[in-house]
């Protein structure tokens, strides 16, 4: 035990070693070589410090343009989220349980997650117009496929003997989704949330650099690139790092609580 | 009551069951031996609903069986696979008793006394994969015992225990039969353990298609006690003629 934690630190700290000693080489030669497509990071740090978290306290240091950018684009993202989260675990758990309903739809969902989901964009700007209506929508019909698909396969590779199990026990329908399939899918269902979430940070920016965006952090990018400032195109691209390993860490987290260490 | 009528059983065309039929009268607690693949579990599985039945009648008080019939619990032979690793032992047990119409507090109150009558007092709240494979099976023997079944299946119940823990369980198993009067079909492949145990054992030949070759009632005089049974000559009889009928 003592043995494993020491082992991971030694690992976390090789990690965060490596990205260091990457962003003091890629200071070192910006330094050397400078270059206004390249600023070196402490001036993208510096930059991103003033524009975003040089705010007053009691705004939670954040600026203005913090509130109007990163805030809308997070909502955004989070709603989309949350809706494909729910839709495709619903639907899935549906699909799963059901071996007709699976193999109808099969072809047409990977028909679905085939497609790449910014080619989905203008599809849904015809439908719904510019607007934060058309971005969520887009996020969520190219993030629910992961989870929806990978629901599906969770719920149906379920041990038969456990299905068997529930049936001697009596168990009523929500019962067994309670204490058997969703617990038994939960791995599939969290590696389908974890690509939805990346789908869905890619889709948030896409979907506002397209006209019609006021706000956000995709608008940021391409109001600062029509200005020629490069300083905080950078700064959005390390905001935009930033929050998906955020988002990211913290649904791992949730994962390892829910699932615990045990062998399923 | 439990009735087999000329029952067949099979996978696709694997023919595993042929022509078995047998009564199992209330209360009574009968054994099941047979060599290995001659289709033990499948006939659990059908008694329990879980397989349609093929050929004949199944019938549990009278009803024909379709679907788990009421009161039924079963240990199955992988017991270890058949717990929910995500729940703690303690809802594990708890689990039948929610068709019970019991309250959260009862049912985790009951669930922990038959974890005590099986020898795991304290293990409610860990793991069922914290436990060693013993402790699991007679976590598994919990869950069966805890909605008092009138009709009690076990495949293989005590096979991974040490000596000691076994012929426990086996006292227990006699013990809970006694104090309950559940009608049980108890399979096993080891026949000391089935003249032990057993008010009767059915023997069933190799498959595919095995039959009852054997049927024999065990008339053992006395209380069954571990050293005292075993060494009666009634028991080394009875031993001997099951043997020589899962040989043939
Ligand atoms: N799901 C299944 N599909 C196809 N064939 C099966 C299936 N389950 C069991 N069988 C076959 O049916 C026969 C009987 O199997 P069963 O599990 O009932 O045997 P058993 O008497 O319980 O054996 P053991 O003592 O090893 O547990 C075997 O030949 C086996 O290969
Ligand atoms: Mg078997």
């Amino acid at each position: 035990m003592k043995r494993g934690r020491a082992a991971a630190s030694r690992g976390a700290l090789l990690r965060w070693t490596v990205l260091a000693t990457a962003i003091a080489a890629w200071q070192l030669t910006t330094r050397t070589h400078p270059s206004v497509y390249f600023p070196p990071p402490t001036d993208i740090a510096r930059h991103t410090h003033t524009l975003w978290f040089s705010g007053p306290p009691t705004h939670a240091f954040l600026t203005p343009a913090a509130t109007e950018n990163i805030l809308p684009s997070l909502a955004r993202m989070t709603t989309g989220f949350v809706i494909a989260a729910i839709a495709g675990i619903a639907l899935g758990t549906a699909l799963g349980r059901s071996r007709r309903a699976h193999a109808l739809c099969n072809p047409v969902l990977q028909f679905a997650r085939a497609v790449p989901p910014p080619a989905l964009v203008p599809v849904f700007v015809v439908l719904l117009d510019f607007g934060t209506r058309m971005q969520v929508a887009s996020i969520v019909f190219s993030a629910v496929w992961p989870v929806l698909i990978n629901t599906a396969d969770g719920v149906r590779n379920t041990d038969p003997l456990r299905v068997d199990v529930a049936a001697v026990l009596r168990l009523n329908r929500t019962e067994r989704l309670r204490f058997l399939f969703l617990p038994s899918a939960l791995p599939r269902i969290f590696a389908g949330l974890r690509l939805s979430l990346s789908l869905c940070l890619v889709l948030m920016v896409f979907s506002e650099l397209l006209p019609g965006t006021a706000n956000g952090i995709g608008f940021t990018l391409t109001d600062a690139q029509s200005r020629s400032d490069l300083l905080t195109v950078w700064a959005a691209l390390v905001l935009l790092g930033a929050l998906g390993y955020v988002l990211n860490t913290v649904l791992l987290a949730v994962e390892k609580r829910l699932l615990g260490r045990g062998d399923r | 009551m439990l009735r087999l009528d000329s029952l067949g059983q099979g996978y696709g065309d694997h023919p595993v069951l042929h022509d078995i039929t047998l009564t199992v009268p209330d209360g009574q607690l009968l054994c099941v031996v047979g060599p290995s693949g001659c289709g033990k579990s499948t006939l659990l599985r059908t008694v329990a609903g879980l397989l349609p039945v093929r050929e004949g009648t199944v019938s549990v008080d009278g009803a024909p069986v379709s679907g788990v019939p009421d009161r039924l619990a079963v240990v199955f032979q992988d017991y270890g696979r058949s717990l929910y690793p995500w729940l703690p032992v303690r809802e594990n047990v708890a689990l039948p008793l929610r068709r019970r119409g019991l309250g959260r507090a009862e049912r985790r109150e009951q669930a922990e006394l038959m974890l005590e009558r099986v020898g795991l007092r304290g293990a409610g709240r860990r793991y069922p994969w914290q436990l060693s494979g013993g402790m699991q099976q007679r976590v598994a023997i919990a869950r069966a015992l805890v909605c008092r079944p009138s009709l009690l299946l076990m495949d293989e119940p005590f096979g991974s225990l040490d000596a000691q823990t076994r012929e426990d369980l086996e006292d227990l198993l006699l013990e809970v039969h006694e104090s309950e009067g559940a009608t049980i079909v108890f399979v096993t492949h080891d026949i000391d353990e089935s003249v032990y145990v057993g008010d009767r054992v059915v023997v069933l030949s190799a498959g595919p298609g095995s039959r009852v070759v054997l049927d024999l009632p065990v008339g053992l005089p006395g209380k069954r006690d571990q050293i005292a049974t075993r060494g009666l000559p009634e028991f080394v009889a009875l031993r001997a003629e099951i043997g020589r009928a899962v040989r043939s």
